[in-house]
């Protein structure tokens, strides 16, 4: 068991392009379960296997443990990891797929098997160790890859989005399995995904990468209640935040026609910036809905209304002139229409605050 | 339509197949095309081997009989004409330069393909412009090399020169069998502390055997029929088969039946070396879980 750390590590795959890995700095604690998370091509997977070795460190340092990993081989790094396709070895049984690593270790035949028995017994795989890849489930061919990391008990955990393989319901279970599973263990773990949901269940702290580029690495909580930046705020939660890009008035910011107040602890420091214009977020939870009649509060008009059951989400546009989307949450059987009225007021004072030139927060 | 079809079940029946009957008939007009085309190309053989059994005198009557009592009088006759070193020498050159075709062209297909070296279309592009010189123009100049380092007659030269020969279609072919591992499979051996060499044995090499069983399959075909480099480069010692059959149609042309059996033995082995490669062949490659 180690900390890995990258230092301000890079990966530039053609020479002059644009790094698909930009200087990216992270501490990872010792036994903590780091996510990366982020759109398509924003380098989750090239920095995943810069730590594995399976790609070069073309800037700054990689440590795990403390020991530079520059130039080190994969095969010398005590690392394991679960690919996307789990990259089953085929012509092996599940129990030689299991054993492969220790025995590439020089680990005493009987050995390898308690230890492969005993990981197959946690797994649920004991009745079909003598199986071939191709005879087994998506879902069990998960675990076998799953199982080929742990027997090793290796420093590292690494895993390239090893559930998108699995359906909705699988990946749900598997999630708090692996979670589970990594808990006890205690052994570092980088996991990476673009399932944002993954991200908040399972890290200890999260990892956001954009263009190659860190956002921000911070708990799951600190990332939805405190986004460093615009982009940050818009991935994470489901549905995203609101953003609108708003005039500066005497007591909030301008809406449309309306204005809207903002408490006294955002408006200085929207002045301390000297901002004129500022991007402000708002989460679907964090209106509340009145009908129209009521006068006060931003109007807009309901599109489509999503029942969900214990709540609702009313995806509508706002009367500025612009048609600008909104979403809203609100409780479920909400009785709001397609067509309806209504009016929008914040409810709560933790609103967010962008630079709209540099998208951070204010 | 209840009613009607009540009464008179077959012709409704009828018709609702009618479609289904012409498609059938296409399919089967296409198997007997198939048949045809096929026995076309087996018939020659089928007559050799027929005639192989036959003696001199029921392979000469017209029409041909089809039915007569088989003997293996003439597969005799040709051992006692000394078949018997053409084909060991055949046999040895064959294997031995399959072997040594394999062990070359497995790492080097390995090397341009799963873990590209530099200039790798260069490269690729030398080993088969090789094959692009006619050997008739390339034998003049082997033969004198082969004649002053005092090779000729001997089996190790042809056992080399096939080698040679067979190298560039084996490597290109391993290239592409390689080429349908996913990379991943390696990444995971080299994580689990295989060194390059190991994850090639452990991992990859059961992956492609089939497909090495075809390569396998084409060099001892090549090897095995080849004539041109055995003729100019051989005599007594390190004849081949073809070369046999080729002096052995010259002596004994009028001996029809003779000339057969000794062509079915020439075949034979390799018939058996496909039927042997064929279980692999047939299971193709298979990635399992991985693709
Ligand atoms: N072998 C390669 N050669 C050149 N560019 C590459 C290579 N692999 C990845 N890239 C580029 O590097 C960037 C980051 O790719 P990466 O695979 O790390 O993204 P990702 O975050 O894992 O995306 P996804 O969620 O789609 O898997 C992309 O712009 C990609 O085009
Ligand atoms: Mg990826």
């Amino acid at each position: 068991m180690a900390e890995v750390e990258f230092d301000q590590a890079s990966r530039i795959y053609t020479a002059g392009a644009k790094p698909a890995v930009n200087r990216l700095d992270l501490e990872i604690d010792d036994g903590e379960f780091v996510v990366l998370v982020g759109p398509s091509g924003s380098g989750k997977s090239t920095a995943l296997r810069m730590l594995a070795g399976l790609e070069e460190i073309d800037g700054g340092q990689i440590r795990i443990g403390g020991r530079n990993m520059v130039g080190v081989p994969s095969r010398d790094r005590d690392i394991a990891m679960v690919f996307q396709n789990y990259a089953l070895y085929p012509n092996k049984t599940v129990g030689e797929n299991m054993a492969f690593p220790l025995k590439m270790r020089g680990v005493p035949r009987e050995e390898r098997v308690t230890k492969v028995k005993a990981a197959a017994e946690i797994l649920g795989l004991s009745e079909y160790l003598d199986r071939k890849p191709r005879a087994l489930s998506g879902g069990q061919r998960q675990r076998v890859a799953m199982g080929r990391a742990i027997v090793r008990e290796p420093q590292v955990f690494l895993m390239d989005e090893p559930l998108s393989n699995l359906d909705a319901k699988m990946r749900v279970s598997t999630r708090t399995e692996i979670a589970a599973m990594q808990r006890r263990l205690g052994v570092t773990t980088v996991y990476v995904t673009h399932d944002q949901v993954e991200a908040m269940t399972m890290g200890d702290r999260v990892a956001l990468l954009k263009d190659g580029e860190l956002q921000q690495f911070a708990t799951p909580a600190e990332l939805y209640d405190k986004p460093a930046n615009a982009f940050v705020a818009g991935f994470i939660g489901s549905p995203a935040m609101n953003l609108f890009t708003l005039p500066v008035s005497e007591e909030g910011v301008r809406m449309g026609s309306s204005e809207l107040a903002l408490p006294r602890a955002l408006r200085s420091r929207i002045a301390d910036a000297g901002l004129s214009t500022v991007q402000l977020g708002i989460r679907p939870e964090q209106w509340s809905v009145g009908s129209d009649a009521t006068g006060s509060g931003v109007k807009a008009q309901v599109d489509v209304v999503e029942e969900l059951g214990s709540d609702a989400f009313l995806y509508a546009h706002l009367d500025d002139g612009e048609q600008t989307p909104v979403v809203v949450r609100t409780g479920g059987r909400s009785g709001a229409r397609r067509g309806d009225q209504i009016a929008l007021t914040p409810t709560s004072e933790d609103l967010h605050l962008f630079d709209p030139s540099t998208g951070e927060r204010v | 339509m209840a009613a009607p079809t009540t009464e008179r079940p077959p012709t409704s029946t009828t018709q609702d197949l009618a479609p289904v009957r012409k498609g059938r008939v296409g399919a089967s007009l296409l198997t007997v095309l198939a048949w045809i085309v096929g026995i076309g190309f087996f018939f020659p053989i089928l007559w050799m081997v027929l005639t192989a059994f036959k003696q001199e005198a029921d392979a000469y009557t017209k029409p041909p009989k089809l039915f007569f009592t088989p003997t293996l009088d003439q597969f005799r006759a040709v051992f006692d004409a000394g078949i018997g070193p053409y084909l060991l020498n055949s046999l040895f050159a064959t294997v031995v330069s399959t072997i040594l075709v394999l062990v070359l062209a497995t790492p080097a297909a390995f090397a341009v393909s799963l873990r590209p070296v530099k200039k790798v279309q260069d490269v690729l592009f030398f080993f088969i412009s090789t094959k692009m010189l006619p050997v008739v123009a390339a034998i003049v100049p082997i033969y004198v090399v082969v004649n002053d380092i005092g090779m000729l007659d001997n089996i190790w030269t042809l056992i080399i020169l096939y080698t040679a020969m067979n190298l560039p279609i084996a490597v290109w072919m391993m290239r592409s069998f390689f080429q349908e591992v996913p990379k991943e499979l390696l990444e995971a051996a080299s994580m689990d502390g295989a060194s390059t060499a190991r994850s090639l044995r452990e991992v990859v090499l059961p992956v492609i055997s089939p497909g090495m069983a075809a390569t396998a399959l084409i060099c001892v075909i090549f090897a095995w029929n080849e004539f041109f480099f055995a003729v100019n480069l051989t005599a007594a010692r390190a004849a081949t088969v073809p070369v046999f059959l080729v002096g052995f149609i010259t002596s004994e042309g009028l001996y029809f039946a003779k000339l057969c059996a000794a062509a079915t033995l020439a075949a034979l082995p390799v018939v058996i070396a496909g039927w042997i490669a064929q279980n692999k062949l047939v299971q193709g490659l298979s990635f399992g879980a991985v693709k």
